[in-house]
C-alpha cells in the first residue's frame, strides 16, 4: 500500500513526554513503491515484444532515418558538388603518390626514328600518374605504326613505362608512282624510300597489287639464284602473275599458277641450252605448254638470214 | 446450460489458437502470490499422440514470474484493479523472460467454492458401434443437478463409460455393444468469481484460453501416476484457501476446498504477537513449526518493530509460542479438510494416499501433525518436473501452476469436447427459421 504521507520525517512525542523530538526514519518509499507497470508501459512492452514490431524498429527505423537524412542533405545541389570535389580531391591525391608515378619511357627494340615517334605519340607528359595512362589505347596507337610489329608495354616499379617494340624488317623495295616504299615479309608497308640507292641490297618489285604478293615474289627471288644478277626487279601484271625483268630489256612472263615451276623450267633450259644467253625480249611462259620467245629485232634477221642460208644452200645442192 | 456450452467451447478453440501459435502463458491467481509460466510448444500437434504423457516432450517453459498477490481473498478477486495490476507484473515479468510476446492464458485459481457432483447418463446405440456422436449424446443425456443459480461448470469430465455388462472403459469409441453409459463428473464454482476473473484477465489485454480449478492442477502435477490411478487425495495448502482433490483412475473425481490457508496462520501470529504482518510471515516462514520440543523453549526470536518504544521493539518470544499460536489454526485446516474427506467418502478408496502440497505445506512437522488427523498415507508433495521450469518454481507452492502445465501440454476430455446432439443445440433455431420461411414465402 502506498504511505498516506510521503515525508520520510515524522514527528513523534518522546516516550518522557517531552518535546516532539524529529525522528529520522528509513525512507520507505523504495519498499512500498509499487512495482506492477503501468498500463501503458505494459502495452508497449507487449508490443514491443512482438517479433514483427521488433525487426522493423532494430532494422527498418535505422534504415529509414539514415536514408532520410542521407536524402535531405544531399538534397542540396552544392553539398552534392562539395562530396564529389572532396572524392576526386582525394582520389587525386592517391593517384599522385610517388609510389604510382611513371618518370621515364623506356623504348627497347625499336630504331631512333620509331622511338622518337613512340615518344611522341605518349599521351601525357611525364611525369605522370599510372592510373592516368590508358596502356591499352597507347598500344593499339604505336601498333598503327607501319614500321612496328608488335610492342608490348609494362610499367615497372620505380616508375618505368617500358615499351618493348618489335620492327618490322624490310625485305623489298615497292615502286609505285607515289614513290618507293619498303615492305616487310607480309608485304606490309615499313616506310617510305626516297631514292634506290639508300637500300641497294634489297630487291624491287613493282605494279599495282605488287604488295598483296610479297611473299611469292620473295620465293621465285629465293629461287632465281643464276638470275640474280640480271634481274632488276619483278612486276606485277594485272595483279595476277609475275614478269621478271632483266637488263638488256629482256623479260620472262611466268604464269599465274605455279610460277615456281615455270622459272625452275627456264632455269633449266638455261643451264640445258643457254637460253637466257640468248638474244630475245621476251620469253613467254604464260601458257607452260606453249612456251615461247619473242627475239630482239637484230636477232630476228640474223634468224631470218640463217634460214634463207640454209634454204639457199640446200636448193644450190 | 448452453450458454456455458458455448464460452467454454470458445475457450477450447482459444487454446487451439494459442498452440497453433505455439506460446501460451499459464497464470496462477492466488491469495499470497500470482505466478506466470510461459509455455512454448515446438511442434503445433503437440498434444497429439497416445499415452498420458504425449503432450509433455514438446511443452518447455520458456518464461517464470512470481509476484506478491494483491487484492485477492480465499483465492477470488476481490480488489479487481489491484489484482489486475499484479497480474500485469507476473506476465510483463515472464513475457520479458521468454523474450516474447503471449496473447492466450490459462487461468487457475481456488477460492469460489467449488462442488462436485457426479452425474450419470445412458443411451440406447444406434448402431453397432460407438461412435463420437454417440458419446456426445450419452453426455447430453446426464441429468443436469441443481447446482443452484449463480454457479457455472468449471470441469464436466467423463470419468467412467460403461458398454452393456462391461464397466471401465476409458475410451468406447469404436467398440460394439448396445447400452453405452456414462458417468460424469461435474464441479461447478461461484459464477460471479468466475465472471470478475474473465474481466481481469480481459482488462490485461490478454485472452482467456480456458480456467481449471487449482485443487485438480495442482492433483496433475503432484500425484505421481499410481497415485492418481489407483485413487489419492491432493491436499492444495494455498494463502488463502485449502483445496481438495481426489483422483481415482486418472480422473477427478471429487473437488472441494477450505475457505482457510496459511494467510489466516500470519494473521494469527500477526494478531497474537502484535506485530506487522509482513513480520509474522517472515516469522512464520524463518521460524514456523507445529510441533513444539525442550529445544523450542530455548530458541528466543527477535519481534522487532518500529514504534520507537524499547520496551515493544525489543520483544522476544520463544519458538515454543510460536507454535502454540501456529498450530490450533493448522490443526483446524486439517480437521476441515478430514470433513471434507469424509464427506466425499475417501475411506471407500482402495488407496488412502493423501498427498500434501501448496505454498503452506512447508511447515516443518506438517506431515506428521497431518498423519494425525488424515490417516497414516500422508506424503508432502512436489510438482512434477517439467522441460524448462527454472529453480525456484519446483517448490510446493508451485503446483498449481505447473499442473496448469500439464493440463495444457495434455488437456483431460471435457464435455464440451464433443458434438452437442442436434435435437439439444439447435432444435428451436431451426425451427423457428422454419416458421420465418413459412410467414414471408
Amino acid at each position: 500500500m502506498r504511505p498516506v504521507t510521503r515525508d520520510p520525517v515524522r514527528v513523534s512525542a518522546d516516550h518522557r513526554g517531552g518535546m516532539p523530538a524529529r525522528v529520522y526514519q528509513r525512507s520507505r518509499r523504495n519498499s512500498s513503491r509499487d512495482p506492477a507497470p503501468s498500463r501503458l508501459s505494459f502495452r508497449l512492452q507487449r508490443l514491443w515484444l512482438t517479433p514483427m514490431v521488433r525487426v522493423l524498429t532494430r532494422v527498418g527505423l535505422p534504415v529509414l532515418v539514415v536514408g532520410a537524412a542521407l536524402a535531405i542533405w544531399l538534397g542540396d545541389a552544392g553539398r552534392r558538388d562539395a562530396v564529389i570535389a572532396q572524392y576526386n580531391a582525394i582520389k587525386e591525391k592517391i593517384e599522385h603518390r610517388p609510389e604510382f608515378m611513371i618518370s621515364l619511357l623506356k623504348i627497347d627494340g625499336a630504331g631512333p626514328e620509331v622511338a622518337r615517334a613512340v615518344r611522341a605519340m605518349l599521351p601525357m607528359t611525364l611525369p605522370a600518374s599510372s592510373f592516368d595512362i590508358n596502356l591499352d589505347a597507347y598500344r593499339d596507337t604505336i601498333r598503327k605504326l607501319d614500321a612496328v610489329a608488335d610492342v608490348s608495354l609494362v610499367i615497372r616499379p620505380g616508375g618505368t613505362l617500358e615499351a618493348k617494340i618489335t620492327q618490322r624488317v624490310p625485305v623489298v623495295l615497292w615502286r609505285t608512282p607515289r614513290g618507293l616504299e619498303m615492305l616487310d615479309d607480309t608485304g606490309h608497308r615499313v616506310a617510305t624510300l626516297i631514292t634506290r640507292e639508300a637500300r641497294p641490297s634489297l630487291p624491287l618489285i613493282v605494279g599495282q597489287g605488287a604488295d598483296q604478293a610479297v611473299p611469292q615474289a620473295l620465293r621465285l627471288i629465293a629461287d632465281a639464284g643464276p638470275l640474280l644478277p640480271r634481274l632488276r626487279g619483278l612486276e606485277r601484271v594485272g595483279e595476277r602473275r609475275w614478269d621478271l625483268v632483266l637488263d638488256h630489256d629482256q623479260r620472262i612472263m611466268l604464269p599465274d599458277a605455279d610460277p615456281l615451276g615455270a622459272l625452275d623450267r627456264i632455269l633449266a633450259l638455261n643451264t640445258a641450252e643457254g637460253l637466257l644467253e640468248r638474244d630475245f625480249t621476251v620469253i613467254d611462259f604464260r601458257n607452260k605448254d606453249r612456251p615461247t620467245i619473242r627475239l630482239s629485232a637484230d636477232a630476228l634477221a640474223a634468224f631470218r638470214q640463217a634460214q634463207s642460208d640454209s634454204l639457199k644452200a640446200r636448193a644450190s645442192q | 446450460m448452453t450458454d456455458l456450452y458455448e464460452s467454454q467451447r470458445a475457450m477450447r478453440n482459444m487454446r487451439k489458437a494459442a498452440m497453433q501459435r505455439g506460446v501460451i502463458a499459464l497464470l496462477d491467481i492466488g491469495t499470497s502470490k500470482i505466478a506466470c509460466l510461459v509455455l512454448r510448444f515446438d511442434s503445433p500437434n503437440g498434444t497429439d499422440g497416445e499415452g498420458s504423457l504425449a503432450g509433455h516432450a514438446a511443452a518447455r517453459v520458456i518464461g517464470a514470474a512470481t509476484t506478491r498477490s494483491r487484492g485477492v481473498r480465499f483465492g477470488e478477486i476481490d480488489a479487481m484493479v489491484e489484482t489486475e495490476r499484479a497480474i500485469r507484473t507476473a506476465v510483463q515479468a515472464a513475457q520479458k523472460m521468454a523474450n516474447t510476446r503471449v496473447d492466450h492464458v490459462i487461468a487457475c485459481f481456488s477460492g469460489a467454492e467449488p462442488r462436485s457432483y457426479g452425474l450419470d447418463g445412458a443411451i440406447e446405440l444406434q448402431g453397432d458401434q460407438v461412435t463420437e456422436a454417440d458419446v456426445g449424446r450419452v453426455l447430453a443425456s446426464c441429468e443436469m443437478p441443481p447446482i443452484g443459480h449463480g454457479r457455472e461448470v468449471l470441469h464436466a469430465q467423463p470419468v467412467n463409460f460403461a458398454l452393456d455388462h462391461r464397466s471401465g472403459l476409458a475410451d468406447p469409441r469404436g467398440q460394439s455393444g448396445s447400452r453405452l453409459a456414462v458417468d460424469m463428473h461435474l464441479l461447478t464454482v461461484d459464477d460471479a468469481a468466475v465472471q470478475n476473473l474473465i474481466y481481469c484477465v480481459r482488462r490485461c489485454d490478454l485472452e482467456l484460453a480456458g480456467i481449471a480449478s487449482s485443487a485438480y492442477v495442482s492433483g496433475i502435477s503432484s500425484l505421481v501416476e499410481d497415485e492418481q490411478e489407483l485413487g489419492a487425495a491432493c491436499v492444495d495448502m494455498g494463502g488463502g484457501a485449502t483445496g481438495v482433490s481426489i483422483f481415482m483412475k486418472k480422473h477427478l473425481i471429487y473437488g472441494d476446498a477450505v475457505r482457510l490457508g496459511g494467510d489466516h496462520v500470519t494473521r494469527d501470529i500477526a494478531a497474537g504477537l502484535q506485530v506487522p504482518m509482513a513480520v509474522a510471515e517472515r516469522i512464520k516462514t524463518f521460524h514456523g513449526g507445529v510441533h513444539a520440543t525442550g529445544m523450542d523453549d530455548r530458541e528466543m526470536i527477535e519481534l522487532g518493530g518500529n514504534s520507537g518504544d524499547w520496551e515493544k521493539d525489543r520483544r522476544q518470544i520463544s519458538r515454543a509460542e510460536l507454535i502454540g499460536i501456529m498450530r490450533p489454526r493448522v490443526e483446524e485446516i486439517l480437521e476441515d479438510v478430514r470433513a471434507i474427506l469424509d464427506a466425499a467418502g475417501f475411506e471407500h478408496l482402495p488407496s488412502q494416499q493423501i498427498v500434501l502440497t501448496g505454498g503452506a505445506s512447508q511447515i516443518p512437522g506438517l506431515d506428521g501433525l497431518a498423519a494425525r488427523i488424515l490417516g497414516q498415507n500422508v506424503r508432502l508433495g512436489r510438482p512434477m518436473r517439467v522441460q524448462g521450469l527454472p529453480q525456484a518454481a519446483t517448490g510446493a507452492g508451485f503446483s498449481s501452476v505447473v499442473g496448469l502445465a500439464l493440463f495444457a501440454a495434455h488437456p483431460q476430455d471435457e464435455w464440451w469436447d464433443f458434438e452437442l446432439p442436434i435435437e439439444s443445440l439447435g432444435g428451436k433455431s431451426i425451427r423457428r427459421a422454419i416458421r420465418w420461411f413459412r410467414d414471408n414465402w
